[in-house]
C-alpha cells in the first residue's frame, strides 16, 4: 500500500467499555509521513482508537508498537505525541503564547528557543499578533489554530486530530482542509485524523481507514476505496451510491434486475448472489428502450453542477446524476460500462451481518 | 417598567431582612463604639484593639486563623484530587459524608472533638490499646487548632471542590498530552483554574477563624484567649457594650481591609489577560 516505513503498529487491540465492546480485535498499521483518516460514523470506535494511540486509553488486551517498541504501557505525557482535542482543550488562563509554550515549558526549554518556536508556530498557523490574547477572546477557528500551534511546536513525530474542524462553519471548515495538508506537507510529520465527513476524509488522505462498529471496513487511498468499495457499508458510507442485490452469472456477467451486464470482476463463482455498487454518475442515461433498463424518472433536483434524479425501474429506485435534465414522469433507459459495475461479496460471518444496511 | 416593579417586589423580604438583621445592629454597635457610657462620643473603645492584652489576643488569633486556614487547604486540595478521581456515586457519597456534621449543631461538634481529645478520652483509649503513650492535647491551643480546622473544613474544601470540578477533563488531558506529569498538571492547570475556589474559600474559613470564642472555650479551656472571647467577655460578663462594640468595628475594619486584596485577586484572575 505504501513504501514509508511503518511508524504505529496497533495489534490485535480490543476495549470494552462495561458491557460494550468498542473495539475487537483492530489491527491498524501506519506509516511514517501519512495523513492517515479514520472515518465512520458516530460511536464506532474512532476516538478510542485515538485515544489509545495517543496512551489515554490502555487497550484490555493487544499491543500498542510504536518504531518497533512497544508502548503500550506508556502514558500520554511520555508519547511522542501530540493531540490537538475535538473542543480544543486550550489553558483558559493561560495567553496565546502561554498555552502554544506549555510544552516547551514542561520540557525545560531555553527562553530563545521557545521564542523562536512560538513565532514559528503562530506564523504557520496564521495567528501573528495574537500572542497576548486570552482563548476566550478569540473564535472557534482561532482557537483551533492555537490548539494546533500548540501541539506542532513540541515537535511531535505523530499528530493526532479529533475531528478538529467538527466545531466549524462549512467555509471555514474547507479552508483549514487546506491549511492542514499544507502544515503537514511543511512539517513532513505523521497526521491521524478522525471524522465521519467522508468528504474531508476523501479531500485530505492519503489513506482512509473506514471504521464501522469497532471494526476496520476497508483500508486504502481514498480513490480505491471510493472506486472499489468492498462490502455494502462502505459504498454506502462513501458517497451516494445504487447498492443492488444481485447474482454472478459467471466470470464477468452478471444478472441485475433480471438483465445481464458485462463487467469485469471474476472470481466470484457461477450464479452466486452478490452485492453490486454502481456510482450515481456512472450511470448513462439514454431514450427510452436504448439502454438496458427501462424506468421512469420520479424526482429531479438541481444541485448547482449536476441534476440528481429518482429513476424507478421495477421496484428498485436508482439515483443518477446527469448534466441532462429528464422531466419527472418521462421513460429513460439505463446502462453502464463494465468497469464501472463494482462486485462485493455479500457479508456472510457474523461480524459482518452486524454491519449489513437496510439497502 | 411593571418587570422592575416586580424586581422590587420580589427584593422586598431581603431587603426587610438586611435592614433588619444586618444595618440595624451594624447601626446600634457603630453607636456603642464612637461613645461612652455617658453618651459623649470617643475613639477609645476602638483604638482599645492597640493595648496589650487585646492586641495579644488579636495576633494570637491572626496565628490561629492563618494556621487552621492553611491546614484547611492543605487538606482540602489532595481530598478534591482523589474525589475527582472517583467515579461518580463515589464522589457523592465522601461529599454527603462531608457534609453531614455540617448539619449537626456546631457546639455538638465541638463537644464531640472535646470527648475525643480529652485526657481520659476516645483518641487516648485507642492509642492505650494500641500500646502507645497517652497524648494530652486538651485545653491547650493544639486542641483549638484541630476544632477550628474541622469546623471550617467544609468551607474550604467545597468551593475549591467546585471549581475543580468545572475543569474538564479534556484540558488536563491535553496538558497530560504536552508532557506533564500527574503534579505538573496540578501546578500549571488545576490549581491556577482551582483560585477562584481557593480565594472564596480562605475569605470563609480565614475571618471566622479569628472570632470561633466557643471552640476556644470548650476546647481551649479558657487558655487560648482569641479576639472574639475578649469581645464576648466585654459584652456577656463585664456589660461593657461600648468597649465591645468598638473592638467589633475596628476588627470589622481589618477584615475591610484585608478582604478585597484576596477576594479582589481573585476577580482579576478572571479577565485581567483579556484584550
Ligand atoms: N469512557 C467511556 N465510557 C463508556 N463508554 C464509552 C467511553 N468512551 C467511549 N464509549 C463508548 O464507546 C463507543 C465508541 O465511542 P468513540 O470511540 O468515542 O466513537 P466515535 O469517536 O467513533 O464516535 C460509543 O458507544 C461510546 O458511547
Ligand atoms: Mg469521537
Amino acid at each position: 500500500m505504501s513504501d514509508r516505513p511503518v511508524l504505529i503498529h496497533l495489534e490485535h487491540v480490543s476495549k470494552s467499555f462495561g458491557n460494550s465492546l468498542v473495539l475487537d480485535d483492530l489491527d491498524l498499521t501506519i506509516c511514517k509521513n501519512e495523513f492517515v483518516t479514520l472515518l465512520g460514523p458516530s460511536g464506532c470506535g474512532k476516538t478510542t482508537t485515538l485515544r489509545i494511540i495517543g496512551g489515554f486509553e490502555r487497550p484490555d488486551s493487544g499491543r500498542v508498537i510504536f518504531q518497533g517498541e512497544d508502548i503500550t504501557g506508556v502514558p500520554a505525557n511520555k508519547r511522542p505525541i501530540n493531540t490537538v482535542f475535538q473542543k480544543y482543550a486550550l489553558f483558559p488562563h493561560m495567553t496565546v503564547e502561554e498555552n502554544v509554550a506549555f510544552g516547551l515549558r514542561i520540557r525545560k526549554k531555553s527562553r530563545e528557543y521557545i521564542r523562536e518556536k512560538i513565532d514559528y508556530a503562530l506564523k504557520l498557523v496564521n495567528l501573528e499578533g495574537f500572542e497576548k490574547r486570552m482563548p476566550k477572546s478569540l473564535s472557534g477557528g482561532q482557537q483551533q489554530r492555537v490548539a494546533i500551534a500548540r501541539a506542532i511546536v513540541n515537535e511531535p513525530e505523530v499528530l493526532l486530530l479529533d475531528e478538529p474542524l467538527g466545531a466549524l462553519d462549512l467555509k471555514l471548515r474547507q479552508e483549514m482542509q487546506y491549511e492542514l495538508i499544507r502544515m503537514k506537507n511543511e512539517l513532513g510529520i505523521t497526521f491521524i485524523y478522525v471524522t465521519h465527513d467522508q468528504e474531508e476524509a476523501l479531500t485530505m488522505s492519503d489513506n482512509v481507514v473506514v471504521m464501522n462498529q469497532g471494526y476496520i471496513q476497508q483500508e486504502g487511498s481514498p480513490q480505491k476505496i471510493y472506486d472499489e468499495p468492498e462490502n455494502a457499508f462502505v459504498a454506502d458510507f462513501i458517497g451516494d451510491s445504487n447498492i443492488i442485490r444481485s447474482t454472478m452469472v459467471r466470470d464477468r456477467l452478471v444478472n441485475i434486475l433480471g438483465i445481464e451486464f458485462e463487467c469485469v470482476d471474476t472470481g466470484f463463482g457461477e450464479n452466486r448472489p452478490v452485492d453490486v455498487v454502481i456510482r450515481p454518475e456512472d450511470i448513462v442515461l439514454a431514450p427510452e428502450r436504448e439502454g438496458a433498463l427501462n424506468g421512469e424518472v420520479t424526482d429531479v433536483i438541481f444541485k448547482g453542477v449536476h441534476y440528481e434524479m429518482c429513476i424507478m425501474t421495477g421496484d428498485f429506485e436508482w439515483i443518477v446524476h446527469s448534466t441532462r435534465r429528464s422531466e419527472p414522469g418521462s421513460g429513460v433507459s439505463i446502462s453502464v460500462d463494465p468497469f464501472d459495475i463494482q462486485i462485493m461479496n455479500i457479508p456472510e460471518s457474523e461480524d459482518e451481518e452486524a454491519v449489513k444496511l437496510d439497502i | 417598567m411593571t418587570s422592575e416593579k416586580k424586581g422590587w417586589g420580589l427584593s422586598f423580604p431581603f431587603i426587610l431582612w438586611s435592614v433588619g438583621f444586618t444595618l440595624i445592629p451594624l447601626a446600634v454597635i457603630t453607636r456603642y463604639a464612637f461613645t461612652d457610657p455617658d453618651g459623649g462620643l470617643t475613639l477609645d473603645n476602638v483604638l482599645a484593639m492597640g493595648n496589650r492584652i487585646n492586641g495579644q489576643a488579636f495576633l494570637v488569633s491572626l496565628l490561629v486563623a492563618f494556621i487552621c486556614t492553611l491546614l484547611c487547604v492543605l487538606l482540602a486540595y489532595p481530598m478534591v484530587m482523589a474525589i475527582r478521581r472517583l467515579n461518580l456515586s463515589s464522589s457523592a457519597f465522601i461529599l454527603i459524608f462531608l457534609i453531614l456534621p455540617m448539619w449537626m449543631n456546631f457546639i455538638l461538634r465541638i463537644l464531640a472533638w472535646q470527648m475525643i481529645l480529652s485526657d481520659n478520652g476516645i483518641l487516648n483509649h485507642f492509642l492505650t490499646i494500641l500500646g502507645l503513650p497517652k497524648v494530652f492535647i486538651a485545653n491547650t491551643w493544639l486542641a483549638v487548632i484541630i476544632g477550628v480546622t474541622y469546623d471550617y473544613f467544609p468551607y474550604m474544601m467545597l468551593p475549591i471542590y467546585t471549581a475543580v470540578s468545572a475543569i474538564e477533563k479534556d484540558i488536563t488531558e491535553a496538558a497530560r498530552d504536552l508532557g506533564a506529569g500527574t503534579l505538573g498538571v496540578f501546578t500549571r492547570v488545576i490549581f491556577p483554574l482551582s483560585l477562584p475556589g481557593l480565594f472564596s474559600g480562605i475569605t470563609m474559613v480565614f475571618v471566622p477563624s479569628m472570632t470561633s470564642f466557643a471552640v476556644a472555650d470548650i476546647l481551649g479551656g479558657g487558655k487560648t484567649q482569641l479576639i472574639g472571647n475578649i469581645i464576648e467577655q466585654e459584652f456577656m460578663r463585664s456589660s461593657e457594650m461600648n468597649l465591645g462594640s468598638g473592638l467589633s468595628i475596628s476588627l470589622m475594619i481589618f477584615m475591610l481591609i484585608t478582604l478585597p486584596v484576596t477576594v479582589g485577586r481573585s476577580g482579576k484572575e478572571e479577565g485581567s489577560r483579556d484584550i
